[in-house]
């Protein structure tokens, strides 16, 4: 591209710049009394308009000179792939060994042992999410629907009939599951962005019923006072009721409410291990390689005697019910819960994890939900451009990766593995 | 029966409202298949765009008149223009040609950064609309003392949607600019070989959804005399209904959906309950789709084999 | 051939007011091949997506027999059809998983049986040895058609990444990996040069001698259609106006008439 070129094109851009700038950033409405009264701020617009202009200019022209240059193939090797499993898999006991240790390392606070279960909990709700999208190809815009069915079935049985975290558990999954074969059964016939619309709906709706069936949720003030779970009957307070022993007490401990969150961050670290293996083993077996045949080829699959419905029907139940576990989690690590907790940028952030990490990709996930989940925790201070930077982010990674951060699949089995029988 | 009658005048306003949002999402759709999740913030960012021009007139001694609030209206589509132009080439043709999901994630995160942009530039408290237009007229008086009121306004905005309709049909069927719009619908590699600029394509039609998302924008600042950061998700969710009710990719069919949306969310609010509209709406959408997956104008398509 | 395998009655599919296929009546016999041709647009593919399910047709009836079932398929779900009545199928267009590997569509083609060997997943995670074998299994039947096709050393390649007639050859063995008692081909040939034009007719040949499957193919490749066909069925304009041996059919006159046109200099000459 000429200069002259470059000039002109930079020009456009700086002009669109000024149009999308001035009224909404040049002029601020402030409020005064009745009337609203008006303040300028034509220094940003033109900061803007020249930021614009001169990054278009360079852009390119740095281009252009690139543009020149030979390009590199970007074809993947057969072997290139096999080394890429193998530090894949490095990666993983990694991650998982310093998973596992984080808690006894020095700098873990409170602030980094709660960080983490939130990264945690967007991890297993990233893997639960990956089966319905990532494998199956199926684009579900209301998953935190489930997730919030999984917390509320928590809190309501807890509460109701005095069950413990671990007899909610399964039930909470099974209900969540019960919830995405409601939804699936009549949708999933659907064309995939209109199972996208309607999953969104769906989302909403749980949360508008969650949000006004006061007498049974508790309305938008939401259930409170939600049991914790205790280890193996020990409780995590400060004192004990007659003739039962705490955490600390049994084991000797000054008391610390670092304990239970240290607790807290095991068990979802087990719940999480607990999926990646289920989901990782079903991967392998019949259901999985069909959920991803699904996602290549519907027709080809009904060719060769698959289910369509059921199949897809299964991957959402799967889905869904990881989505109820972590929700029952949620529930009772916040003791609280809300349908605030429960709104579209939940399953927004989900959706941009599963994407952001590649999809199908396990490691990826991890690496993804790590991301977004300490990004607003970095930009922390700056309150307001928190979820702008966010919305931003999402924006320049999928740029920046589009096929996300592990893009590279890796085949569910290898011929190389089974060898040929004694003949 | 005069009750109905009021609250359908209500529904049908506030339907021609959600089809003018629709129909960005249906046209956007139809060209690159992709659902445009930034779009509700355009509509958002139209109506903020008349807070801010109404405020930026009664400053310089300019009350709201009938006058003003054309040419705010008028004033407002260049802006949001530019905005559908900006957002269709940051956030999304860099992704084109690449899977189905990236664009969609993409979106979400413009969708998230502009509300945030908007609630960072202009406050996060809701923004007072001065009264322009009162009044209205008497249609009917019942026995028992009830009157169906139109608005002055709600016949502004019906015959906006009315004359933007007839133009956008003009456009889509007897200009270049349409034809290369339904080239591009139907094969995009054929039409790139036939010499239609796809890019320039893909971006007016960008640019024509912001312009509609934005007029529909302001017309809903007027109406309802406030705006909010937060007010785009909801309609921009409910206008992309609107075009899948209707049918995705049929613009008749997105004004079609828009309308029969907004019917149902007034006759719901006005019967059952207004805090369950929403519930109501989706579960119309759910039938519809199971029984007429296409949307009701769509054409039923046969699983190519 | 006193049972044939497949057995077509008056088999109609409309479109609106299109006619696609028009009352066509014809058998398949076990272990034979028998040939579909006619000009384009004369209704095979069509009559294949009727076979297989993906149309329901408008009338008529399509009566399979294997294991000593009868299966009326016109009446069955799409999955059943391949599932229960073991009939497979290629398509026109080649469909095959290209984002996996050559070893994984082979194995996907086996799901049914491993779905059950799975106990429907829950054996299956738990690593019950029986499914265990029955993996073993799929992975020898797979490994043994990938010989067959000459695709063992591409096993674990991308599908996609294979050459066209490589591609072509796995979707034939990935339909064989269902274990059909039918298997139905839509122009295995197009595409392919004249040497794996031959291979495949040698190929097919041997499906037929040493597995027994009957065969069912639409064909433009004459030197295909001619070379290994027991019996030919010849539409035109979604009717069939010739059936019988290849000799027969190629004496037919109806059967010039719609190959070369309905030529009136040749008439008058």
């Amino acid at each position: 591209m000429s200069p002259l070129h470059a000039v002109r094109d930079a020009a456009i851009a700086a002009f669109v710049a000024l149009a999308v700038a001035l009224p909404i950033v040049g002029v601020r409405t402030v409020d005064t009394g009745a009337v609203l009264g008006v303040d300028f701020r034509l220094d940003w617009v033109a900061a803007i308009v020249a930021t614009v202009f001169l990054g278009r200019l360079c852009v390119l022209l740095w281009m252009g000179r690139r543009e020149r240059a030979p390009r590199q193939a970007g074809m993947l090797e057969t072997t290139a792939l096999g080394w890429l499993a193998l530090i894949g898999r490095f990666l993983a006991y990694g991650i998982m060994g310093f998973a596992l240790i984080l808690p006894m390392m020095s700098f873990a606070d409170r602030y980094v042992v709660d960080t983490a279960t939130q990264v945690l909990i967007y991890v297993m709700l990233g893997w639960g999410l990956n089966v319905v999208v990532g494998l199956a190809g199926l684009l579900d815009l209301g998953y935190v629907a489930f997730y919030a069915v999984g917390a509320y079935s928590y809190a309501l049985l807890a509460q109701n009939f005095g069950l413990n975290f671990w007899q909610c558990l399964p039930l909470a999954g099974l209900f969540a599951a019960f919830f995405g074969i409601l939804l699936g059964f009549p949708v999933l016939r659907l064309r995939g962005d209109y199972l996208a619309i309607v999953t969104l709906g769906f989302g909403e709706m749980i949360r508008i019923i969650l949000n006004n069936w006061a007498s049974f949720t508790g309305g938008p003030n939401g259930l409170t006072s939600i049991p914790r779970p205790s280890f193996f009957g020990l409780e995590f307070s400060r004192s004990a009721p007659e003739g039962e022993q705490t955490f600390h007490q049994f084991f000797g401990l000054e008391y610390s409410t670092l304990h239970r969150l240290v607790f807290m961050y095991y068990l979802i670290l087990i719940l999480a291990f607990l999926t990646s293996w289920a989901v990782g083993r079903m991967r392998k077996l019949p259901v999985g390689r069909a959920w991803e045949a699904l996602r290549e080829d519907e027709i080809a699959c009904q060719s060769l005697g698959i289910n369509r419905t059921m199949t897809k029907l299964t991957a959402f139940a799967i889905g869904a019910s990881f989505g109820g576990f972590a929700g029952s989690f949620f529930a009772t690590r916040q003791g609280f819960i809300s349908p605030e907790s429960f709104t579209f940028i939940e399953s927004a952030t989900i959706l941009a994890i599963v994407v952001l990490g590649g999809m199908g990709s396990q490691v990826g996930v991890v690496l993804a939900a790590t991301v977004l989940v300490l990004l607003p925790e970095v930009f922390r201070d700056l309150a307001h451009y928190r979820m702008m930077v966010f919305g931003l982010a999402m924006v320049l990674i999928m740029i920046w990766r589009p096929k996300g951060f592990i893009g590279a699949r890796v085949p569910s089995i290898r011929l190389a593995d089974f060898r040929r029988p004694a003949a | 029966m005069e009750y109905f009658l009021q609250q359908a005048i209500n529904g049908l306003t506030l339907g021609a409202v959600y089809g003018l949002i629709a129909i960005g999402y249906t046209m956007v759709y139809g060209i690159i298949g992709m659902i445009n999740f930034a779009h509700g913030e355009v509509y958002m960012i139209g109506s903020f765009i008349a807070v801010i021009l109404l405020a930026l007139l009664g400053a310089w001694g300019f009350p709201p008149s009938l006058a003003i609030l054309l040419i705010v209206l008028l004033a407002a589509i260049p802006f949001t223009s530019a905005f559908g132009w900006a957002i269709e080439r940051v956030a999304y043709r860099p992704l084109r040609g690449s899977f189905r999901l990236a664009p969609l994630i993409s979106a979400i995160g413009m969708s998230i950064f502009l509300q945030n942009l908007v609630q960072f530039l202009q406050g996060a408290r809701n923004k007072p609309v001065p009264t322009a237009l009162p009044g209205g007229f008497t249609l009917m008086e019942a026995a028992s003392g009830f009157t169906v009121q139109v608005r002055w306004l709600q016949i502004v905005v019906v015959a906006m949607t009315v004359i933007l309709m007839v133009g956008l049909t003009l456009l889509i069927q007897r200009t270049s600019f349409g034809r290369a719009q339904r080239a591009c619908e139907q094969d995009m590699k054929m039409a790139m070989l036939l010499g239609i600029d796809v890019n320039a394509t893909i971006a007016r039609t960008f640019v024509l959804g912001a312009a509609l998302a934005g007029i529909a924008g302001v017309m809903v600042a007027y109406y309802y005399n406030v705006v909010h950061f937060y007010d785009g998700f909801l309609a921009g969710l409910k206008a992309f209904t609107a075009a899948v009710l209707g049918g995705i990719g049929s613009v008749p069919g997105a004004m079609l959906g828009g309308l029969l949306i907004g019917l149902i969310e007034a006759l719901w609010s006005a019967y059952f309950s207004i805090e369950y509209k929403d519930v109501a709406v989706f579960s119309v959408l759910v039938l519809v789709l199971i029984f007429r997956p296409t949307g009701i104008l769509g054409r039923p398509e046969i699983e190519k084999v | 051939m006193n049972q044939p395998l497949l057995a077509v009655r008056d088999l109609t599919m409309r479109f609106g007011g299109l006619v696609a296929v028009d009352r066509v009546s014809f058998d398949v016999a076990g272990g034979a091949i028998t040939a579909v041709i006619g000009p384009n647009g004369a209704g095979k593919t069509t009559l294949f997506n009727c076979l297989t399910g993906f149309y329901r047709p408008s009338a008529g009836s399509m009566t399979l027999v294997a294991d000593g079932h009868r299966y009326a398929l016109e009446r069955m779900q799409g999955h059943r059809i391949n599932a229960q009545a073991r009939v497979a199928r290629t398509f026109q267009n080649i469909r095959l998983f290209a984002g996996m590997t050559v070893l994984e569509n082979l194995m996907i083609a086996q799901h049914g049986r491993l779905m059950r060997a799975s106990g429907y997943t829950f054996l299956g995670l738990i690593g019950w040895p029986g499914y265990r074998r029955a993996e073993a299994d799929a992975v020898e039947r797979a490994r043994y058609w990938l010989g067959r096709m000459n695709l063992e050393d591409r096993a674990d390649d991308l599908a996609g990444q294979l050459p066209y007639g490589a591609q072509r050859r796995l979707e034939i063995a990935r339909a064989l990996c269902t274990q059909p008692a039918l298997l139905c081909l839509d122009e295995p040939a197009a595409g392919l040069n004249p040497r794996e034009s031959a291979e495949l007719n040698e190929l097919l040949l041997f499906i037929r001698r040493e597995h027994g499957v009957g065969i069912l193919l639409i064909e433009h490749d004459m030197s295909v259609v001619m070379g290994i066909s027991d019996h030919i069925v010849v539409l035109d304009y979604g009717r069939k106006i010739a059936d019988g041996t290849p000799a027969e059919v190629r004496a037919d006159p109806a059967v010039i008439r719609a190959y070369l046109g309905e030529d009136e200099e040749q008439g008058a000459a």
